[in-house]
């Protein structure tokens, strides 16, 4: 049953991942969610695009809960974001930061909650760097993408995965 | 950081013009061991038969008129039949006979792909992936408890991802032009195929959802009803024009693995 509920979380925070990636990367954060199989950090990494900044700065709002926790910098605690009206439906998100870093991402409104939209949500091309991929501890274990000749093989990602055993 | 790295024997074939890599993350039995050979040797038996660029391939002197079907390895006329279907299934958007001539070379990949990976599969290697210049069929788990995660390349930023996917038994497919060019010819206007940039399928079976992938690719734009109908498929696609779309039942794949929707 717990484990039921986690999977949906996590599978719509990676979907809305997608769609909070719609608008241009200006320095995407990396999120780590919680993983399926119960290891933190694991699983379920992404960029997420803070959504267009029309709303009053940004979509992290002021609704702050929680405490400054140790002496280090960097502020702590759960963050509820502005709903955002996008052209699929309200969104919005709170998000949970440890001394600085982005810890969790809860999603509280997703547009394709209501009402089972078939529609092809349009966005720009989200970018998840390796930098940002690293960050996450997403860990990858394949890559698909245009066929590459024997040649493009060598300088790809999918070259450095298949060294990197053992 | 992982406490501990999963077993792991990565192979890599250079085959068919591209790069097969197999990870089997089953620890390695002199069965699996085996089957990789024998996977191994099987691609470049089907390059030998299904090369357009060997004289020498049954497929060319099938074309050529100087060999019959019947003479053919039985591989020729399975693979010629799964083009029948998937042309169909595309409304001529996937062909066998671009300009005339006969070049399955669209189904052939996947489908061998496909078959390698089966072949794995029975020799005991549950966990293991096979990813065909970019096309993957991945099976069981890529270690305890963790599904397997399929990064999405980025089309223009080499070495970035768009986004990724990840499930058990299942297969991933891109048709782009990101690697060589406008290689995809819209068999309807003989022309190369010009509305998108990238279209990714995801389903069960790598052998279709590679040839779909093609065939939705050639579609451009209409890539987008279609397949948004097709069932067990989901699609991420980039426009020319820069943008990106999803069918709604994508983001399921891009959550967790451990329950496919299907």
């Amino acid at each position: 049953m717990m484990r039921r509920a986690v999977l949906a979380t996590s599978a719509t925070v990676a979907g809305i991942s997608l769609l909070l990636a719609l608008k241009p990367h200006n320095g995407g954060l990396a999120v780590a969610s919680g993983s399926p199989a119960g290891r933190s950090g694991d699983a379920g990494s992404a960029t997420v695009t803070p959504p267009e900044a029309s709303g009053p700065s940004g979509s992290v709002g002021p609704s702050k809960k929680g405490t400054k926790s140790g002496g280090k910098s960097g502020a702590s605690g759960t963050y509820t974001g502005n709903t955002i009206d996008t052209r699929y439906g309200p969104v919005q998100v709170q998000v949970t930061v440890a001394q600085g870093k982005l810890t969790g991402v809860k999603v509280l409104q997703t547009p394709s909650e209501n009402g089972r939209d078939r529609r092809l949500a349009a966005m720009s091309v989200p970018r998840l760097t390796q930098e940002a991929l690293a960050a996450g501890n997403a860990r990858i274990d394949t890559v698909s993408g245009a066929t590459y000749t024997s040649e493009g093989y060598i300088g790809s990602l999918q070259s450095a995965l298949d060294k990197a055993h053992a | 950081m992982r406490e501990s790295a999963p077993a792991r024997e990565v192979r890599v074939v250079h085959v068919m013009g591209t790069v097969f890599s197999f990870d089997v993350r089953t620890p390695m039995t002199p069965e699996i061991d085996h089957a990789l050979d024998a996977a191994e040797d099987r691609l470049r038996h089907v390059d030998a038969v299904f090369s357009t660029y060997r004289p020498d391939s049954e497929i060319s002197r099938l074309a050529a008129g100087t060999l019959t079907l019947d003479a053919c390895p039985p591989e020729v006329g399975e693979v010629l039949e799964l083009c029948a279907e998937i042309a169909e299934e595309s409304d001529g958007r996937f062909t066998w006979t671009p300009g005339g001539r006969l070049d399955p070379s669209g189904m052939v990949k996947g489908w061998a792909a496909e078959a390698a990976s089966d072949l794995l599969f029975e020799a005991g290697a549950t966990d293991h992936c096979v990813n065909a210049g970019g096309d993957v069929q991945a099976r069981g788990s890529a270690g305890p408890g963790q599904a397997w995660r399929i990064g999405l390349a980025h089309p223009y930023h080499r070495g970035d991802l768009m986004a990724v996917v990840v499930g058990s038994d299942i297969a991933v497919a891109t048709s782009g032009t990101a690697e060589r060019g406008g290689h995809i010819v819209d068999p309807r206007t003989g022309r190369p195929a010009t509305g998108l940039v990238s279209l990714t399928l995801v389903g069960r079976h790598l052998t279709h959802v590679d040839a779909l992938a093609t065939a939705g690719f050639a579609m451009g734009d209409e890539a987008r009803d279609w397949v948004d109908g097709l069932p067990g498929i989901e699609a991420f696609a980039v426009t020319a024009d820069g943008r990106a779309w999803q069918t709604p039942g994508l983001p399921a794949w891009t959550g967790t693995g451990a329950a496919n929707p299907e």
